[in-house]
């Protein structure tokens, strides 16, 4: 990968100084490769990385396995995107094996995740069966370790 | 007479303290001190290290091992020197597994210097070569590298050194604290001179895994006629992010391999059983954990570099190690002063050049091992320290 990208990846607010030198090239040719990049589809975009347990105590997030009839032309596609289209809908994955479709829903609570796999999700044609598994609690996300973890001791100067 | 001064023995009275312990203790003093001083990696040991480790606990393996060291673990390392070195080592006798590189210097120096040999080592170096020579009742002799000469060995000073009793060059490139490397074509000359003084040579090759900008480590026992007389030390802790675990290795002719063997059989046993087993897994699979903590170093390299030529500290591109060594000259401060003011001061802590002896001074060792977030807040204070004084 890139190694601008790898930066990124773990830091995205690094200024364009910071990246400059890191990578040894000029500030515009770093600008320019993150152009490139976000217009090349290659960076999604860039956000915060939070802890849901901490902000929304109540939160829920789920994992729907979906299984859907596949449509003559486009197979899983159509009906794939039509979901992802929800704004609840963090993300939709085509899966192998006893199901279709992997989609991961937040929700403010319960109720919510349960309102929107009842009147949403298995209402739209083509939908077989739906199972919904709840997340109980999270030990790693996005690359992170929960609770973030202070690094251990090291002695301040060694030989 | 009161006290036990007078009693402790005189080859250890005469050494001094490492100037680094000295330095450790003031800036122990010290609250929210951010330290470029640290000589190991930041990265704690790769998960798969240690979890072999602990699986290893599980099985109940908590015994004495052969003082050679496991024979998988020996076995391993003779695939990864003859891999990554170019040298080819039998399990059987020629490998070592010592407590840590340090043990390994310990453990050569004693096995073939008898009172009075001198040994020559190039400077700055690691602190701890001039006391174990002179511990093992050698004679010290130090050969100056120099800035202008990227610190890389100059053959002419090692000529002008070189007696009838010399009788081992040691070597640690990539260097602590320069990160000078040497070329292939500097490698054959340095062979041909021990050749030619029928010298014994002790190198120490444990940065040899953190290289930068792809270029790749030249084992001096990968020369013609080089391997029998040499020892190669090398080990787990600067690669594999495995300090903490103290696993080294020598690798060098049967006959040495087993006089180092008795001095270690003797004051150590063996090394310890759990670090053995993690270190097997380190050499078995660790490669991908090397490439990228060297990748993220790299990055890191690049950015020190960077401010310190921003702030206009001369300064060498490091090719190997986690550590720059720049010139601090033009402050007029001595190696000591420029490091306590900027402590006291900024509250960052570098090493004084002379730590690692007399041709550091005007020089300061700050590590790259330390984490981006760190580095910046720390050279931002360099700077500010520097333009108080300009």
């Amino acid at each position: 990968m890139d190694p601008l990208l790898t930066i990124l990846q773990k830091e995205a607010r690094t200024s364009l100084p910071d990246l400059a030198r890191q990578l040894s090239l000029s500030e515009e040719e770093v600008a320019e490769k993150m152009h490139h990049f976000e217009n090349s589809g290659a960076i999604l975009g860039y956000h915060a990385v939070l802890d849901r347990d901490l902000l929304e105590p109540n939160a829920v997030r789920a994992a729907i396995e979906v299984k859907i009839t596949p449509e003559r032309n486009g197979g899983f596609d159509r009906l794939a995107n039509r979901i992802a289209q929800f704004e609840e809908v963090q993300s939709v994955y085509l899966m192998s094996g006893g199901y279709d479709l992997l989609v991961v829903i937040n929700g403010r609570s319960l109720r919510d995740v349960a309102a929107f796999v009842a009147n949403k999700l298995s209402n739209l044609e083509g939908i077989q069966a739906c199972e919904t598994r709840f997340r109980l609690k999270t030990y790693k996300e996005e690359g992170l370790i929960y609770p973030l973890k202070e690094p251990p001791e090291q002695l301040s100067v060694t030989p | 007479m009161t006290g036990t001064n007078h009693k402790i023995a005189t080859t250890v009275a005469a050494i001094p303290r490492s100037g680094i312990r000295d330095f450790f203790e003031i800036v122990q003093s010290m609250g929210d001190v951010i330290s470029l001083g640290i000589g190991e990696p930041d990265f704690v040991t790769p998960w798969h290290i240690r979890e072999a480790a602990i699986y290893s606990l599980e099985q109940g393996k908590t015994s004495y091992t052969s003082n050679l060291g496991t024979p998988r673990l020996r076995k391993e390392i003779a695939n990864y020197i003859g891999k990554n070195f170019g040298a080819t080592y039998s399990p059987e006798n020629e490998i070592l597994v010592t407590v840590g590189v340090s043990e390994g210097i310990d453990l050569a120096l004693r096995a073939l210097i008898n009172p009075g040999d001198e040994v020559l080592y190039h400077e700055p170096c690691y602190v701890s070569y001039a006391p174990t020579i002179a511990l093992a009742r050698g004679c010290a002799v130090a050969v100056p590298t120099k800035f202008e000469e990227k610190f890389r060995i100059n053959i002419a000073e090692l000529e002008k050194k070189v007696t009838p009793r010399t009788k081992v060059l040691m070597l640690n490139f990539p260097t602590n604290p320069t990160g000078a490397v040497l070329s292939q074509q500097e490698l054959v000359e340095i062979a041909e001179f021990c050749q030619r003084h029928d010298l014994l040579v002790i190198s120490d090759e444990i940065y040899s895994e953190l290289m930068f900008d792809g270029a790749k480590h030249h084992s001096l026992v990968a020369l013609p006629g080089m391997k029998e007389r040499t020892i190669l030390l090398h080990g787990v802790s600067k690669a594999f992010a495995m300090t903490g675990w103290r696993i080294g290795f020598a690798c060098g002719p049967a006959e040495i391999i087993e006089a180092m063997m008795k001095v270690h059989q003797y004051s150590i046993m063996c090394a310890p059983v759990m670090g053995q087993e993690a270190a097997v897994e380190a050499l078995q699979n660790g490669a991908p954990s090397v490439i990228k903590m060297r990748e993220e170093y790299q990055r890191r390299r690049n950015f020190v570099v960077a401010a310190c030529r921003e702030y206009g500290l001369e300064c060498l591109n490091p090719q190997g190690t986690f550590y720059i060594f720049p010139s601090i000259a033009k402050t007029g401060l001595s190696s000591k002063e420029f490091a306590l003011q900027l402590l006291r001061e900024k509250k960052v802590a570098v090493v004084p050049g002379t730590a690692f002896g007399a041709s550091g001074e005007g020089f300061v060792r700050c590590t790259f091992a330390t984490n981006m977030e760190k580095l910046k807040i720390a050279f931002e204070r360099i700077g500010d320290f520097l333009k108080e004084r300009q």
